[in-house]
């Protein structure tokens, strides 16, 4: 941690323990009247490696290996894994194969933005610690989110046999395709549960912001034809436009002393945003016109440069979601192979797919017995990392007049913003506790 | 067992219930937000008294019930486990990092230095145990509830059962059984396709056999798995060469006891 002139105003903020997010996290800022000297979102959550043990692993583990990288977005893993291994191996999925990997992809985006909302998120702007207690005084709003949830859930289940590390995709497709009655047996719970969503955004677009709005560099997969999920270019809305092959000439990760995420950088440019705001508004075209059209009506067409707005934004996706679903069950031909096989060879191939909480990339090198040479994961908060800090030294000088307990709620909710997850995003890292002593337990 | 089994009856407020965090993916104490029928509900029987990854309110200890994710990896970790333990009535592991190591433990079978060399440009900011151990290595434990990742209404089972003082019913037969249960066609024996389900303790409901797909023991040992017998009917029946029967012994639940014996007698080549 650098040193910084002493000052008689010199403050601190620091939270040892950040809540309501996934993983653990900390923060420590120092400023005083004028400048903020230094801003550190701290992660502490312990190194995994999963890079290094992946090596030697049979291809077809990895996504079921690198499902374990985090219990909230396993899908987004899977999907990564699944592609890259694909473009190594040469295979290209059947349409079904296709439709029911973005219906899967559906039903986590609706669970994972559902938990974030709701139960992470929403507290923050109606001043409750938890979702359990804003539940005492707003029990529609929290059932009704559980709903919603349980429906994104369903729907994994359906697909994946289970929500958390499912067991149903493969390299090549899946092990067993659904059948189209127990899709459309869903249907009705998922119709229902759309209704909700579309509340829960109304709901959500009538909280209060705090007026916070920055220039970013947004980054996020694009398809003319579809809002990104699986497949697209990455583009930003300064220029970037290139293939996931071309990832690494124009990303880096950086390691810093106080984090054991490493941090991702564009090259030359810095940091940049990933996830729902950066989809939203590079893909806004692409949504249905439904959400487009209530995205309207509440005010908020893109731009949206407001990190707090997330949470609407997130229940846009969710209600995306939820009307993609519909389409693809409704779209939906049973038959065909579950999967595709291929024979090992030595190769590399990667893949950029759409967490929920964004950009997700995955590079491999396999040899001719299949067996996995090398491996690199970047995940969305190790790309965000970088654009918390900022955001907070960016907000700051405008709250200073805030008592500092204010103050420090405020930069937790800053960081919230983001959903950050910090069991993906360190691979698997630890802090040198040289500084400070955690709260807990 | 460190329940106190005066507590329950005779405190005049709610079980206070504590969910920590060690090296996990979060996927275990997600299972507890997962149960969105239940969890309000929950809520009226228990005070959630510390949950970082739900609530920024917390309760200070002792608690009446630990929900304890994940394996211990670091020299800080090995320190709060301690207090954790001290702060507990009731300890329970919840998933394969706290029972058995979690996928992390592969580090155990390799050069811990060197994996750090190969994630961060810079190891000397890493600060991390050469080992993954599951909790139990560190301090007692009440009860251990298996799987990766833990199936959510077995969870609700144990908590229920903490709360009514009686055993938790969670069988530890095999997941064979359960495909008897659901009316399963055997994928080992119709489709030849190798499964670890006589061995792996049920929980799951055989959710891979039921999608044709063979287990991978997720769910760890049953009781008194013969695994080296298994190891040998894959390679000698259903032509399983040597690294995938290792594979699957030593992937989730590497640790678990009767896994890592087996895993190093194949690596070895010792007969069974």
């Amino acid at each position: 941690m650098k040193e910084i002139p002493a000052s008689g105003n010199s403050k601190t903020i620091k939270v040892d323990y950040l809540a309501r997010v996934e993983g653990e996290g900390a923060l420590f800022i120092r400023y005083d009247d004028d400048t903020v000297h230094d801003v550190q979102l701290k992660i502490f959550e312990p190194p995994r490696f999963f890079e290094a043990f992946l090596r030697g692993r049979d291809f077809s583990e990895a996504p079921d290996i690198t499902a374990r990288i985090c219990g909230i977005c396993p899908v987004a893993y899977q999907m990564s894994a699944l592609h890259a291994m694909e473009r190594a191996l040469g295979l290209v999925p059947t349409e079904t194969i296709r439709a029911l990997r973005r219906l899967l992809y559906c039903g986590e985006w609706i669970e994972s933005h559902m938990l974030h909302i709701s139960m992470l998120h929403a507290p923050d702007f109606l001043g409750y610690p938890s979702a359990v207690a804003m539940a005492g005084d707003h029990p529609d709003i929290v059932r009704q989110a559980l709903e919603i949830k349980k429906a994104g859930n369903a729907l994994v289940r359906l697909i994946g046999g289970r929500e958390v590390h499912p067991i149903n995709v493969r390299v090549g497709g899946f092990y067993r395709l659904p059948s189209l009655a127990s899709l459309h047996g869903l249907r009705p719970q998922l119709a229902e549960a759309r209704k909700l969503a579309e509340q829960m955004a109304r709901w959500a677009a009538r909280l209060p912001f705090p007026h916070c709005e920055y220039a970013y560099e947004y980054v996020a997969l694009s398809n003319p034809n579809e809002y990104p999920m699986n497949e697209g270019r990455i583009i930003s809305n300064r220029g970037l436009n290139i293939t996931a092959q071309d990832y690494e000439k124009h990303f880096r990760e950086e390691q810093v002393p106080h984090s054991t995420a490493l941090h991702s950088v564009l090259i030359e440019r810095g940091a940049y945003l990933v996830g729902p705001m950066a989809r939203y508004n590079l893909n806004f075209p692409q949504l249905s016109e439904p959400v487009r059209r209530i995205a309207g009506e509440l005010g908020f067409k893109p731009p949206c440069n407001n990190p707090f707005k997330s949470i609407v934004l997130r229940c846009f996706e969710v209600l995306y979601a939820f009307e993609e679903a519909l389409r693809l069950i409704d779209q939906y031909q049973a038959g065909g192979e579950p999967y595709l096989t291929a024979e090992p060879r030595a190769s590399s191939g990667c893949a950029v797919t759409e967490a929920p909480r964004g950009l997700l990339y995955h590079r491999y090198s396999i040899d001719r017995d299949g067996k996995i040479a090398f491996a690199k994961i970047v995940a969305p908060t190790s790309q965000n990392q970088k654009t918390i800090e900022n955001d907070l030294r960016l907000m700051l000088p405008k709250f200073m007049h805030l008592s500092e307990e204010h103050l420090q709620g405020l930069c937790e909710r800053a960081i919230r913003n983001y959903d950050p997850c910090i069991s993906c995003s360190t691979h698997f890292l630890q802090l040198h506790l040289q500084h400070e002593q955690r709260g807990s337990p | 067992m460190a329940a106190d089994s005066q507590l329950i009856t005779k405190q005049p407020h709610k079980p206070k219930l504590a969910v920590w965090k060690f090296a996990s993916c979060d996927g275990c104490q997600l299972s507890l937000l997962d149960c969105e029928d239940e969890l309000l509900l929950l809520a009226q029987e228990v005070e959630i008294a510390y949950f970082m990854e739900a609530s920024s309110a917390v309760v200070e200890g002792p608690y009446d019930i630990s929900l304890v994710e994940g394996s211990i990896t670091t020299p800080a970790d090995l320190l709060r486990i301690q207090e954790v333990r001290r702060q507990s009535n009731f300890l329970v592991c919840i998933g394969a990092c706290a029972t058995a190591g979690g996928i992390q433990a592969l580090r155990n079978f390799a050069d811990v230095s060197e994996f750090t060399s190969v994630v961060y440009a810079q190891p000397a900011y890493i600060d991390t145990l050469k080992e993954s151990t599951p909790i139990s290595t560190h301090v007692s434990v009440d009860f251990e509830l298996q799987g990766c990742p833990i199936n959510k209404l077995q969870l609700l089972e144990v908590i229920s059962a903490f709360l009514n003082r009686r055993a938790p019913q969670v069988p530890p037969h095999s997941v064979c059984i359960e495909c008897k249960l659901k009316n399963n066609v055997c994928v080992w024996v119709a489709h030849g396709t190798p499964c670890m389900g006589p061995v792996t303790h049920a929980g799951c409901g055989a959710l891979c056999p039921s999608y044709n797909r063979g287990c991978y023991a997720c769910y760890g040992p049953k009781e008194n798995p013969n695994s080296d017998s298994l190891c040998h009917w894959w390679e000698q029946k259903l032509g399983a060469n040597k690294s995938t029967v290792i594979e699957n012994l030593r992937n989730f639940n590497a640790l678990a006891p009767h896994f890592k014996e087996v895993s190093e007698h194949r690596e070895r080549g010792d007969k069974a």
